[in-house]
């Protein structure tokens, strides 16, 4: 496991804590224009883990095109 | 409920049908091979979908027009617990991120076109991969059969499914048109006709979840008088407010896991994932897809709107066409309900070819003619797709709604157990063949029979949540079954490999699973999907 590895395992692990974590969440206050937090929270994860997983997205990538150069050069 | 047909919105809803009927058939000149009889082109597009593509098309195949119908009607009805839908959605594109590269990989290094191709390869066992076939197409036929109840309950609204005391044929016949168009240009153009209409279905439903979510808010009077609306009518009725009870917390999380586990292992996704070009395609697909969970969530909370509305209805699944038909102008309420329409036959379309799919690789290739040459696999999988629509058209006119909604969830727990031979499979080879078939087989068993012994609303049978032995808690079962299944699985392996018993050929390396295009042996475009096959294309 490189470091980059490491970092891209969690990104994609944090939602899982993020929304199985209910008893963290499910609570009307505070609301937003008049959503309760259960709701907005929840939606809220969407962009987040959209931009976890980018995260993880670049590191791999990043790291397959090197480990592709080494082979090469 | 019917006062008579509503006309600007049938016109609009009409319109709309014919232009992507067109399309359909126009699809199949779309990037097309040279050579269109093999399964590779008809049932996986040609494999050559890139990001935009792939997108629309498994955004087209995952968020059904069940789904949009099913959703806010389940917030219409039971309140919090029903919006399980979007932490699921969120969690589906971080396991897609981590599985289904590894599934690709394989699958373009060996020419697999289904998840049982890749079972019989891994383990070498033709049992294990029937039983994967088969809970493949078990799950998917009552998926079909609720994207047809969607574009029924479209047209009920719409004043056209006929009172109760019209002639059954009078009654079904929209039904019946809508259905023999999707049968015929599937037929004709394969996968490439869903991933051509879902362009036009996505584009709609966007333009519709925007504007339902700014203008009835507002002609409401804001989201503070629908929740707290909302609010009254589940207190009132002892249900819990607007956020679950302790007690229904653990139903929650295991019913958003287990349904994400179960979503991208169903025959269509599987079809939808491998149709892309490149791993790349995949992964970059589960960095954008978050979008149709974004508005996934919006639009459950469509369901608080219909309550605040003040929607009546017996039916749930009629409560958002029924809001959108009070609430929008004719014109517009017509564009809506040929989104739903529309996002009905795209995923009806993959689910079909999917289960054609699996039917004719490990069904009649492997076991009924094993000599099949590829024109003839495309053949039968073409008439495979028609049979699987004609059974899901049986099942929607022939029986209660309630039936295919109660199969839908029985799939659900079923496709599920065939998670350790698929997952297990594109890690370790450790799992025995022998563990895994009685693993699956514990799991559909005690699933099957513990869903059929939960009551559920005011059903006696087909709850999908139960008490979780050891945990002590309400959870949902086809969780439950995963974790026997799991268990089952690793005890036999080790008895198994203590008694030294016989391990299939594995046909597959490790470096298969990295494979990209690009690598050698792995063809961008198609690779032949059987031995035998003429090479050149």
């Amino acid at each position: 496991m490189t470091p980059a590895r490491v970092v891209a395992a969690l990104c994609l692990i944090a939602p899982f804590v993020g929304v199985l974590w209910v008893g963290s969440y499910a609570k009307v206050e505070p609301t937003l224009i008049g959503i309760p937090f259960f709701y907005w929270y929840q939606m809220l994860w969407v962009p987040i883990s959209a931009a976890l997983t980018s995260v993880a997205y670049l590191l791999v990538r990043r790291e397959q095109r090197a480990r592709k150069g080494g082979e090469s050069a | 409920m019917n006062d008579g047909v509503n006309g600007v919105a049938l016109a609009v809803f009409i319109f709309f049908f014919v232009v992507v009927t067109v399309m359909g058939f126009l699809a199949a000149r779309w990037r097309a091979a040279e050579n269109a009889n093999n399964l590779d082109e008809w049932g996986l597009g040609g494999r050559s979908f890139g990001t935009w593509i792939t997108w629309f098309l498994l955004g087209g195949d995952l968020y059904t027009a069940y789904t949009f119908v099913a959703v806010p009607a389940a917030i219409y009805a039971a309140g919090a617990s029903g919006f399980f839908a979007v932490p699921y959605t969120i969690l589906v594109y971080p396991l897609i991120f981590t599985f289904l590269p590894r599934l690709w990989s394989v699958s373009h290094k060996h020419g697999y076109v289904t998840t049982s191709d890749f079972v019989r390869g891994r383990f070498g066992s033709k049992g294990l991969s029937l039983a994967v076939a088969v809970t493949g197409i078990l799950a998917t036929m009552p998926y079909i059969a609720l994207q047809l109840v969607g574009i029924q309950a479209v047209l009920d609204v719409m004043g056209v499914g006929g009172g109760e005391n019209t002639n059954w044929f009078i009654k079904d016949l929209p039904l019946l048109i809508a259905f023999g168009v999707l049968a015929a240009y599937t037929y004709s153009s394969g996968l490439r006709a869903p991933a051509l209409i879902a362009f036009v279905k996505d584009t709609l439903i966007y333009i519709v979840i925007a504007v339902a979510i700014i203008y009835i808010p507002i002609k409401l009077g804001g989201f503070d008088d629908i929740f707290s609306a909302a609010n009254d009518k589940f207190t009132k009725a002892g249900a819990g407010g607007l956020a679950p009870p302790a007690e229904g917390q653990w139903a929650y999380g295991t019913l958003a896991l287990g349904s994400a586990l179960a979503l991208f292992m169903y025959p269509h996704s599987i079809t939808a994932t491998l149709s892309s070009r490149s791993r790349e395609v995949i992964r970059r697909n589960t960095t954008i897809l978050p979008l149709y969970s974004l508005m996934l969530g919006l639009l459950a909370l469509l369901g608080f709107m219909a309550i605040a509305a003040g929607v009546k209805v017996e039916n749930g699944q009629l409560a958002i066409p029924q809001l959108f038909e009070n609430m929008f102008p004719d014109w517009f309420a017509g564009i809506a309900f040929a989104a739903i329409g529309i996002g009905a036959l795209v995923p009806a379309a993959i689910m079909s070819i999917a289960a054609a799919n699996l039917f004719t690789r490990n069904i009649y290739k492997d076991f009924l003619r094993p000599n099949a040459t590829p024109e003839e696999e495309t053949k039968v999988s073409k008439l495979v797709s028609l049979l699987v629509k004609v059974g899901a058209l049986i099942f929607v006119l022939g029986m209660d709604k309630t039936v295919a909604i109660n199969f839908q969830l029985l799939g659900g727990i079923w496709i599920l157990q065939t998670f350790p031979a698929l997952v297990g499979g594109l890690f370790t080879r450790w799992f025995h063949r022998w563990a895994l078939l009685a693993g699956w087989a514990v799991g559909m068993v005690y699933g099957t029979w513990k869903a059929y012994d939960t009551p559920s609303g005011t059903q006696k049978h087909f709850g999908n949540t139960a008490d979780m032995p050891a945990i002590g808690e309400i959870g949902y079962i086809g969780f439950t079954a995963i974790a026997l299944n799991v268990l089952v699985t690793v005890v036999l392996t080790v008895v198994l490999r203590a008694l030294k018993a016989p391990d299939g050929i594995d046909e597959t390396t490790a470096a298969d699973y990295k494979a990209d295009a690009g690598d050698p042996g792995v063809q961008a475009d198609l690779p032949p999907a059987t031995a035998g096959s003429p090479g050149g294309h």
